[in-house]
């Protein structure tokens, strides 16, 4: 479903990404974990082409996201992002954020738009919620719209980045219940998360980046019971203390 | 001293006749409001697309912006006037130009003074739209692209909305502004309201009446403006999102 060959990337001299490789199989659930500043932001923007990057290349479902003839606006439609920071439209109303691409970017038609996004509300918990803005809305509603945002979409996969870390933590389990939900019917995932309770309970494989190196990538079990590198043992017993 | 002061004056006739003062001072109100009106609209759509064109991530495209505001905001307007009023027709092909100055005077005037006060205030409505887009966060604009929004549609449903709320204040200033500045078209001979109370001082021997009235109008003016601004500004608030609303 994804495949990453050899990508790096530079900002100046400054290498962001060096020589990443990785597939996500379909269905799979991919936690990504690292310290901060070791590029894992940047390599899923890189999935979906928000990110350029200079040398390999990025496979999602058949199309290559380097080449410059791919309309990455297609593609973005149907892979579904969630952001630290939800990044919901603050000027529509909740009914409104869900329907907005789906109506200027599927071309469904108004009514089709909404009803399939109070559907996917409902799926999170929220249809209560429809006619509210997101200003009135806590942390962790906000981010379930914007999963179901997303999944309104009909993506094939999603890629979240560290959807929880902005969130209180008594918003936190909410949120990851989705989640686990969504993996659980088979959604192709990639996660930006130090959640690791997430990463034990639904994830197949755990990436550890350290300074834009994909330093591990092993199978859960493989991961949590000795990874090889020290980097990730240090890293992996620091987050676990708490 | 013992001024005499006369309020009748505005009633009494023009010594060309026809009309009265007042009719002058209305005739310059209306002047002064077409020329602004047209103005802030020129300056509105330009400044808009300019202030669009200087955050959009082509470097060649945002520099055509930064072009137009360092042109537009650093040459004084009064200078503007006169480049736009008596130097441009001059560099006009000869055809076009003798074509224009064939045109009534007062079109000509009043051309040259809203394209001027356009383009002018046009730089300066460009950089409120410039960081009203900025101050967004700027996941805004990837989550627009994430979703399968082209560039231009993420600017127009997800940037522009909040951009233009969070400037309503600067641009109605910049809306006053126009009103002030469009006095300098007195200067290469527009009777707009200013110049009328000039007019007025120089026929009667009432100018106190005269700058009352014109200052009185314009504040009027000005007060209208902002109630009209403050009205626009409660209607597009944002629910939860700040505010005195909640
Ligand atoms: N536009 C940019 N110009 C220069 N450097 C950048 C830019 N964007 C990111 N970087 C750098 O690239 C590196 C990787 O950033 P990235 O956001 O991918 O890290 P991250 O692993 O997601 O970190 P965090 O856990 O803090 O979110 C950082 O050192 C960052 O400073
Ligand atoms: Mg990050």
């Amino acid at each position: 479903m994804i495949s990453i060959r050899n990508v790096s990337k530079h900002y100046g001299s400054f290498q962001v990404l060096s020589d990443c490789s990785t597939e996500v199989e379909k269905g799979e659930v991919i936690v990504v974990c690292g310290p901060s500043g070791s590029g894992k932001s940047t390599l899923i923007k890189c999935v979906n082409g928000l990110e350029p990057f200079q040398q390999g290349e990025i496979v999602v479902n058949g199309i290559s996201v380097g080449d410059p003839k791919t309309k990455l606006a297609k593609l973005r439609a149907h892979v579904g992002m969630v952001f630290q920071n939800f990044e919901l439209f603050p000027h529509m109303s909740v009914s409104d954020n869900l329907a907005i691409a789906q109506i200027k970017v599927l071309g469904r038609s108004r009514e089709e738009a909404i009803g399939r996004g109070l559907k996917l509300l409902d799926r999170v918990g929220l249809s209560a919620q429809a006619e509210k803005y997101p200003g009135q809305l806590s942390g962790g509603q906000q981010q379930r719209v914007a999963i179901a945002r997303a999944l309104a979409m009909d993506p094939i996969c999603m890629l979240f980045d560290e959807p929880t870390s902005a969130l209180d933590p008594e918003m936190v389990k909410e949120v990851l219940d989705v989640m686990v939900d969504l993996a659980q019917e088979g959604m192709t995932m990639m996660v930006v998360s130090h959640e690791m309770g997430f990463a034990r309970r639904v994830a197949h494989r755990v990436i550890f980046m350290d300074q834009g190196r994909i330093v591990e990538d092993a199978p859960k079990e493989e991961f949590f019971g000795q990874p090889r590198s020290e980097r990730a043992q240090q890293f992996l017993s620091k987050i676990l203390q708490h | 001293m013992g001024y005499h002061w006369n309020w009748g004056i505005f009633l009494a006739q023009v010594p060309s006749g026809g009309t009265s003062y007042l009719g002058w001072m209305l005739s310059g109100l209306m002047t002064t409001l077409a020329l602004s009106l047209s103005a802030w609209i020129i300056a509105l759509v330009i400044g808009s697309a300019m202030g669009v064109l200087r955050t959009v991530p082509n470097r060649w495209l945002s520099g055509i912006g930064a072009l137009y505001v360092e042109l537009f905001r650093n040459i004084p307007l009064l200078v503007q006037l006169f480049i736009w009023y008596f130097v441009l027709p001059e560099l006009l092909p000869e055809r076009l130009g003798n074509a224009y100055k064939e045109i009534n005077p007062l079109l000509q005037q009043f051309t040259a003074a809203m394209i001027c006060l356009g383009l002018f205030t046009g730089a300066r409505v460009c950089e409120q739209v410039r960081s009203g887009i900025d101050s967004l966060p700027r996941g805004q604009r990837l989550a627009g692209l994430a979703l399968g929004l082209s560039g231009p549609q993420t600017y127009r449903y997800v940037l522009l909305p909040m951009a233009f709320r969070i400037i309503v204040p600067p641009l109605t200033s910049e809306f006053l502004n126009i009103f002030k500045n469009s006095a300098v078209a007195s200067t290469i001979g527009l009777l707009e309201l200013a110049a009328q109370g000039r007019q007025l001082v120089d026929y009667t021997a009432q100018p106190y009446e005269s700058f009352i009235a014109v200052t009185l109008t314009f504040m009027l003016l000005n007060a209208l403006i902002m109630s009209l601004m403050h009205r626009l500004e409660a209607r597009v608030r944002v629910p939860g999102q700040g505010g005195h609303h909640g």
